[in-house]
């Protein structure tokens, strides 16, 4: 077991691994995001206008009060008042719920129906991470990466939504809202980043033990920078040409790890867990849990059940030296 | 054999507290069918679960108080955050509402029982036996874990073995059974035990919002034990109702729940609006501004909370047209909200404000009642809730809503009846702290949630990295929420304090203007010794708003021929027969407790027990307990035959008449549920006067008699009150005696009688009529 202290600081180091702010209403990567938080500010706006409104005519109406001589006294009638009632909680509110409503239909129209996607990405949905299947442009082949999605800029990217065991919801906040990935349905949503950067996101909908470490990161870089890391990725892993690396193969695929993951170009191919043939690339482990280092990789094969408790991944007791060949080995998926 | 009893007050009151008194000892704490005794004990046990939910909020903020904190397992918060929604929800917020409405509803209607005392006993004992099933979990280990809403398929035995969603499942459907049961007896009550003359258009606005949570309760609550007993289907027997993999699907879960979730939330609200609406006239000194309107805002709040359903699940990818309809009648039902916070806001106005504890809580639940609003329309645009659904704004949203709407008020209510409950105030100093430790420690503890939830922080997660912004937010929610806390000590202190030396407080400290001040306090077991004719909303201001015609509480009927109270028309009023009522008994607990074993035999997969548990339920007839809860309600005395005592006016045969009773001889008394939704609010004599004339049927008498027997014609009463237009021109003759055609120029309020017209006899002693008692049950009210 590992001291709650140490993992407690695992935890603040994993921070930098999960990306960057996730404020949807400050600075948005990209068009979706973008018209959500303009509309967002109106709406908020005129929330704050009319909390502000009601609040002053609240006060107003107690202070106004303050010289009578003596509050209370005898009941009386003073008035009707239905004029409060008619404009103030008839017409005003009408006409601002009429044109909010009206305008947020536009959005609706806007946001709802996909553009025409070059990028094409199936995510899949696993208690706690996260598989993704690109179709390379030739259209049928797939390539299989997990938990952190690359997407050229500047261009719409469609993704298919469909999930393997229970309700996640797929949601990078400063690209787009959320939408449910549901088991027996097929739901699609579309995603654009303007500005290259990494952009963090994490399961929204309430799906176990690990909701809250179920990270998924999305990596907008320029067209090229795209298409080269497509075509890495297409490719199967190398072979380690020997030493502990080549020891390390032959650990993941006695031990139990062959049976959960795949690693291409060998006879790895378990469908249970993410695909790692790319592993030593990716930014980050354990669906965005902890950054991808020497240090965290250890840590987490060594006791998944400390760092992420509930996590499919069970804990395999491997000797020492068994460990560092396979440490060796996953470092040099490149 | 009419009594006219002498006009002296204790020997009426000594015999009918012989009939109506608890015994003491053991029988009577278990057997009491007292809704006073009842309703108590519904707001302590309501509080209490309060206090059990608040302290599983606790421990939750601080695991959250700042990133990476280790204080809980994920296991254990997935379990707190479940049981402090399940508890907050179902066993704090809907039940304290109805500890207020059981205690004070017959006080309210000027009756000496609810409808269905038993059934009342009933629903209380299920409902804090199903608390206790839930909890039974704790000691388990096994808590429900999958979130108060329980998406399949997360909670399918697949993904959640072990006991947690089953005890999630079975307490839910054990619950619905004491509010169905709670429901349905709020609505026979009100609609067959008002006080005569107390027609549906001068019940105070929270038995509106009561009226309406209970009639949708009876419509929302079967979706919830669908889905529940689905649920259980699926994960005992094997059926796959939420199963994708086998021709099922999780949505329905979705749907199923939250066509009962969301109206559920307005029937945890209408009723504290309600008590609301009642407060403010007390310490504004004026009647509520807008009844009409904040009455049908209350009722069209209900029906169109059945409308807004799908914008839970916006994000699921439905449709977008189906879900623009959802997103229209979720910002349509903003309207009646809005109506109801400028009626309160022009009482205020229009008013002198009292700053006393309870109006100071009231103002406060205006403030976060529109905070609350306000975000919540602004999940209600689609789009816009892609990003806020399912983050801590929606926390924020929510908590404003139920806290702000629903603890507010029961802590304004507390503070307003504690005198009526226990003859003691609550110390105003004390709540003046209580009030501002609350307020500010609520606002410091919830608006800071949808900061972290614009900052991207999602619901339901127990932990979560620093360095995304969301560190410091938390960190004041935090403290806000022990600030929060803190305040609700101070309540527990000021009760305990007040409770034992607080100042005596008489029958209406408040000089407030509803019947249940004219009782004793704490009121007597039978609550009034004579039941009053009601002539006004406001009956104990009728002399300072100068009204025309005044509710007297020394004159009316004594029904002191053992437990007995009055049943009057749904509408109108207007008294029909004798309602007979059941003592004590212990078979509404034991029928509980049997449903208790019941159900754990349905959780520990013990059929037999289960079985032997659940058939007590249609069994019970046959043992009796069903018969004295359901059937012995009716009368045992056809109206006519037995002539209720009654100080001064004719005897109540006069008052029903023959035909009438003969009418209801050993029949169910007819309860036309589409007549509440008639639009009778209005006095028809705010209609033109060429339509006054035109409800009065051709030919009728130029003076009607207001004798009751002479307004149920031919068909009787019940054929009569289905054709809408007989109360009508019943009503409209009523102005138009004085004001129409009557020769007298003369108002009704200056005492002149027409000389055709019998006096009416409610108000009347000893058969003399009162001036005032010409004007009948219908009248204009504000």
């Amino acid at each position: 077991m590992i001291p709650a202290r140490r993992l407690g600081l695992l935890l603040l180091v994993a921070a930098p691994g999960c990306a960057g702010p996730r404020n949807y209403l400050g600075a948005t990567g990209g068009p979706i995001a973008g018209k959500l938080a303009g509309f967002g500010w109106v709406v908020l706006g005129v929330a704050l206008a009319v909390v502000v409104a009601v609040t002053g005519l609240l006060v107003a109406a107690i202070a106004r009060h303050r010289h009578e001589p003596e509050a209370g006294g005898e009941p009386r009638r003073r008035g009707r008042g239905l004029g409060w009632i008619h404009w103030g909680g008839m017409i005003i509110p009408t006409v601002i719920l009429v044109l909010l409503f009206f305008q947020s239909l536009g959005l609706l129209e806007q946001l709802a129906a996909a553009p025409r996607a070059r990028v094409t990405i199936r995510l899949t949905s696993h208690r706690w991470w996260w598989d993704a299947t690109y179709l390379a442009q030739d259209g049928r082949t797939l390539i299989p990466t997990a938990n952190v999605l690359h997407i050229p800029a500047g261009e719409p990217v469609r993704l298919e939504l469909e999930t393997a065991d229970v309700i996640h919801s797929f949601w990078i906040p400063a690209l787009a809202g959320k939408t449910d990935l549901v088991p027996g349905q097929h739901n699609a949503t579309w995603i654009q980043a303007d500005t290259p950067g990494t952009y963090g996101g994490q399961c929204g909908e309430y799906c176990g033990q690990q909701h809250a470490n179920m990270m998924l990161t999305v990596i907008a870089e320029p067209r090229a920078e795209y298409e080269r890391w497509l075509a890495a990725e297409a490719a199967p892993a190398v072979e380690p040409a020997g030493g502990a690396a080549a020891e390390g193969a032959a650990v993941f695929a006695g031990r139990a790890c062959a049976g959960c993951h795949t690693i291409r170009g060998t006879m790895a191919r378990g469908r249970v867990g993410p695909d790692l043939t790319h592993l030593a690339r990716r930014p980050t482990l354990a669906a965005g849990l902890l950054a991808n280092s020497p240090a965290n990789l250890a840590t987490w094969i060594a006791a998944p059940q400390a760092v992420k408790p509930g996590a499919q991944m069970p804990h395999v007791p491997l000797p020492a030296d068994e460990l560092q060949a396979l440490l060796a080995y996953l470092q040099s998926l490149q | 054999m009419a009594v006219t009893v002498a006009p002296t007050t204790d020997a009426p009151r000594g015999r009918l507290e012989r009939i109506w008194a608890t015994e003491p000892g053991l029988f009577g704490i278990l057997g009491t069918v007292d809704h006073k005794t009842i309703g108590k004990r519904y707001l302590v046990t309501a509080l209490f679960f309060m206090v059990i939910g608040g302290i599983e909020a606790l421990v939750m903020r601080v695991q959250l108080a700042q990133g990476g904190e280790r204080l809980l397992t994920p296991e254990q918060y997935n379990q707190l955050f479940t049981m402090h929604g399940v508890t907050m929800i179902f066993f704090y917020a809907q039940p304290v509402l109805s500890g207020f409405s059981n205690f004070l509803w017959p006080l309210l209607m000027g009756s000496r029982d609810m409808a269905f005392p038993r059934l009342n006993a009933f629903s209380y004992w299920v409902y804090l036996l199903a608390g206790l099933f839930l909890y039974m979990s704790l000691p388990l280990g096994q808590m429900p874990d999958r979130g108060w809403f329980a998406y399949a398929p997360l909670t399918e035995r697949t993904f959640a073995p072990g006991l947690n969603m089953d005890f999630y499942a079975l307490a839910l459907v054990f619950l619905t059974i004491s509010t169905t049961a709670g429901a349905a007896n709020f609505i026979v009550s009100l609609m067959k035990l008002r006080a005569p003359g107390m027609s549906i258009n001068r019940i105070p606005i929270m038995m509106w919002g009561t009226l309406t949570a209970s009639a949708a309760s009876l419509v929302a609550l079967p979706a919830l034990t669908v889905a529940c007993t689905l649920l259980y289907l699926d994960r005992r027997f094997g059926t796959h109702f939420y199963d994708a993999g086998r021709g099922g699907h999780p949505i329905l879960w979705q749907h199923l729940f939250w066509m009962f979730g969301h109206p559920w939330v307005y029937i945890i609200v209408l009723p504290a609006m309600g008590i609301i609406s009642d407060l403010l006239p007390v310490f504004c000194r004026l009647p509520l501004v807008g009844y009409t309107y904040v009455a049908l805002a209350t009722v069209s709040t209900g029906i169109i909370g059945f409308g807004v359903w799908v914008h839970h699940i916006f994000a699921a990818g439905l449709p977008p047209v189906s879900m623009s309809y959802f997103s229209a009648a979720s910002l349509v039902i903003t309207i009646p909200s809005a109506i109801a916070v400028f009626a309160w806001l022009a009482t205020i106005w229009l008013g002198r404000p009292e700053m006393k504890t309870p109006f100071l809580f009231a103002a406060g639940f205006i403030v976060l009642f529109v905070m609350g609003g306000v975000t919540g329309v602004a999940t209600a645009f689609i789009p816009l809730d892609w990003q806020l659904t399912d983050t801590y704004f929606v926390v924020g949203h929510l908590h404003y809503v139920l806290i702000g709407i629903n603890v507010f008020p029961v802590m304004a209510g507390a503070y307003f009846w504690f005198p009526k409950m226990t003859g003691r105030l609550l110390s105003e100093r004390l709540g003046r702290w209580q009030f501002w430790v609350m307020f500010v420690g609520f606002n410091l503890g919830f608006f800071p949630m949808h900061i972290a939830g614009l900052l991207g922080m999602p619901r339901r997660i127990y932990t979560y990295p620093a360095g995304l912004g969301w560190d410091t937010v938390n960190l004041v929610t935090t403290i806000g929420a022990f600030c929060f806390a803190a305040g609700v000590l101070l309540l527990a202190v000021n009760v305990w304090r007040s409770y034992r030396s607080g100042e005596v407080a008489g029958d209406n400290p408040w000089d407030a203007p509803t019947l249940e001040w004219a009782t004793r306090s704490p009121p007597a077991s039978y609550n009034f010794p004579l039941i009053p004719w009601v002539e006004s909303r406001h009956p104990l201001w009728d002399r300072q708003l100068e009204e025309t015609a005044v509710t007297r509480l020394d004159e009316g009927l004594l029904l002191d021929q053992g437990r007995e109270t009055v049943g009057t028309t749904p509408l109108d009023g207007l008294p029909e027969q004798v309602l007979r009522m059941p003592g004590d008994s212990l078979w509404p607990l034991a029928l509980a407790a049997s449903l208790f074993v019941g159900f754990t035999g349905f959780l520990a997969g013990a059929w037999w027990v289960a079985g032997r548990g659940s058939c007590s339920l249609p069994r019970a007839p046959s043992a009796g307990s069903g018969r004295r809860i359901a059937a012995r309600r009716w009368p045992h005395d056809r109206p006519g035959m037995r002539t209720p005592a009654r100080r001064g006016g004719p005897p109540l045969h006069r008052m029903v008449g023959p035909r009438h009773a003969a009418r209801h001889r050993g029949r169910a008394l007819p309860l036309p549920p589409l007549q509440l939704f008639l639009p009778r609010l209005h006095d028809p004599r705010r209609l033109p006067r060429r339509r006054r004339h035109a409800l009065a049927p051709p030919g009728a008498p130029q003076h009607p008699a207001p004798a009751p027997q002479q307004r149920h014609l031919p068909g009787g009463p019940s054929a009569a009150s289905r054709r809408g237009r007989r109360t009508a021109s019943a009503l409209a003759s009523s102005p138009r005696c004085c004001s129409a055609r009557c020769s007298s120029p003369s108002s009704s309020a200056s005492g002149h009688r027409c000389p055709s017209r019998p006096a009416p006899m409610p108000t009347a002693r000893s058969g003399t009529p009162s001036p005032a008692s010409t004007r009948r049950t219908w009248r204009r009210d504000s």
